[in-house]
């Protein structure tokens, strides 16, 4: 819509619109920027180098390539993106949307209840939770699996960062996939079953054709978050010894807390260009299924 | 196998599956519902032996309730710059063609997503140092407004382009200027959107952990996420009782304004937006 019908004139719309992005501009976009630069540097938060920074070119990233830690750090992260949020959160979330598509009443509405509040729950309080839940002498996972003294965090760090991730974030696809079931038309499920297909070829035949944009749209979505989530942090703190030290912890613990401030702001530049490529291929697709559903109205 | 058999067996399967999501679910969630009343809290789950005793440690607690009037203080503050911004900027690019709107859209859109706190939280930290911004509440209020409003504008254009202009148009011609319009035509048109912007807003900084604990060092100033944090990583044998009570505490809010908003409002999706 583009009538001004208050009467605003340009004038006055670029005064309106000019606070907000002045804000945007110091607060998000300079700093995006400002990475760039201080990846360049050697700069850090004590010493000699915080006084004097030196252009170094790219040896933050030729340094970064050589270090066992980060690339370690990169593996620990393919692993926590593919397990937690693709495999984990898209597939927990789905099933869950799956089983109750046509179920009314508490049983409905209590999991949704639940799986909801796993996901707004303040990220400090979840994360004691987990803890507590995972502690070696007193938690309840040891007391139901009658396994005492078993130290989780400690021993398996990743699947347990991994485990708390698929609950931390499974319903924002839970919703999705709900809403993208409830297009599927019924009769068409119906047909499909009364010919004598299977649960999966169901899925397959009909409803996978149906809902593949939306499945598209959430794992970009929930790749993006998880890549950039920092809540493992505060379960871990991406010990012990760095075997859950995933990218975002790797950085504050390189830069904020190591005071390596140049090498740190180098990797952010690479998370923020992995970002950019995910966010590119998610607002093309975007696009493209605007077009089309506009097409599909204009065609009838 | 036959067909009845079939069914009974996909009824068992359902039942089960949910089962174990509801377990799944449930069992870090009931250590908060149980330990906070609990006269010797532990770690283990168990059934509370009932007292509120545990609430008055709170209150003795140098550092809890001051924190969650940081957290009021810089959720609060948040919300109201990041609404009010939003809503001008979001009606002016709704009403009038300003060059260059739609790539300024997109450009928008992408970086909601792209320039993260992981991503910026070197630059973030330096340029907050800079400014003497650091252990301000001004820094945490303008570094997450800075986050919020470009997903805040686009949501607020939404429904700023929703809302029908003949209202507007007739106010106009009865001689009101566009400001007055704003104010008392516009505005309470899209109520349920600055609400919803509110909320929103509001539900991020009050969880959010990163950028406060980069931005604040002092403890006077550190929000609910940061002091919870500090409860149990900090020194010696963690304090279950203040732990368990200051999280319901502080979870309270957050839950209470999820269940208004989709009460009232009904719960959206707008293209994806989370945190």
């Amino acid at each position: 819509m583009s009538t001004d019908a208050a009467g605003l004139g340009r004038g006055r719309a670029v005064g309106f619109v000019l606070p907000a992005l002045v804000l945007i501009g110091v607060f998000l976009v300079f700093p995006a920027l400002w990475t760039i630069y201080l990846g360049l540097t050697d700069y850090r938060l004590t010493g000699l180098e915080a006084a004097e920074p030196r252009v170094v070119g790219l040896d933050n990233y030729t340094a970064a390539l050589g270090d066992e830690r980060f690339r370690g750090s990169l593996w620990l992260t393919a692993q926590y993106v593919l397990g937690s949020a693709v495999i984990g959160q898209a597939g927990l979330g789905f099933s869950i949307a799956w089983v109750l598509r046509d179920r009314r009443g508490p049983v409905k509405r209590v999991t949704e209840g639940l799986v909801l509040l796993a996901w707004i729950l303040p990220s400090s309080v979840v994360a004691f939770l987990w803890i507590a839940l995972l502690d070696r002498d007193e938690g309840t996972l040891n007391a139901l699996l009658h396994t005492p003294g078993l130290a989780w965090l400690l021993d398996h760090p990743m699947p347990s960062i991994i485990v708390f991730n698929v609950w931390r974030g499974t319903a924002f696809s839970m919703m999705l996939y709900g809403a993208a079931l409830a297009n599927v038309p019924p009769s068409h499920l119906e047909t499909a079953r009364l010919a004598g297909a299977s649960t999966f070829q169901q899925l397959r035949d009909v409803v996978v054709p149906r809902i593949k944009g939306h499945v598209l749209t959430n794992l970009l979505l929930i790749s993006l978050w998880t890549f950039n989530d920092f809540s493992a942090f505060q379960i871990t703190a991406g010990g012990p010894e760095g075997r859950s030290e995933i990218l975002p912890i790797y950085i504050y613990n390189v830069a904020l807390s190591g005071g390596r401030l140049g090498f740190g702001a180098a990797i952010s530049f690479l998370v923020l260009i992995i970002n950019l490529v995910v966010a590119f291929v998610y607002l093309r697709l975007l696009r493209t299924r605007r077009e089309d559903a506009r097409r599909e109205v204009a065609a009838p | 196998m036959n067909g009845a058999g079939r069914h009974a067996l996909g009824v068992l399967g359902r039942a089960t599956f949910l089962a174990l999501v509801l377990g799944f679910f449930a069992l870090p969630l009931l250590w908060l519902a149980t330990a906070p009343f609990d006269g010797h809290p532990g770690i283990a789950m168990s059934v509370p032996d009932f007292t509120l005793r545990n609430f008055r440690a709170l209150l003795g607690n140098p550092y809890a309730l001051t924190s969650l009037r940081n957290s009021l203080i810089q959720a609060g503050g948040s919300a109201a710059l990041v609404v009010t911004l939003a809503a001008l900027a979001a009606y002016a690019l709704s009403r009038v063609r300003v060059p260059g709107r739609d790539a300024l859209l997109y450009v928008l859109l992408l970086l909601s997503s792209v320039v993260t706190g992981t991503a910026a939280m070197v630059p973030l930290f330096e340029l907050a140092t800079r400014l003497n911004l650091i252990d301000t509440h001004l820094g945490v209020v303008l570094t997450m407004s800075g986050g919020l409003l470009p997903a805040a504008i686009f949501i607020m254009k939404d429904f700023m382009d929703g809302t029908p202009t003949s209202y507007e148009e007739s106010a106009r011609v009865f001689g009101a200027s566009p400001l007055q319009i704003l104010r008392h035509v516009v505005i309470p048109l899209v109520r349920p959107g600055l609400a919803t912007i509110a909320v929103w807003a509001v539900a991020n900084v009050w969880g959010g952990f990163l950028q406060p604990f980069i931005l604040l060092r002092d403890p006077d100033k550190a929000p609910g996420a940061v002091i919870l944090y500090t409860l149990y990583t900090e020194g010696g044998a963690p304090r279950l009782d203040l732990i368990s009570t200051f999280s319901l505490l502080y979870s309270l809010p957050v839950v209470v304004m999820y269940v208004f908003v989709s009460r009232r409002y009904g719960f959206r999706f707008h293209g994806g937006i989370k945190r």
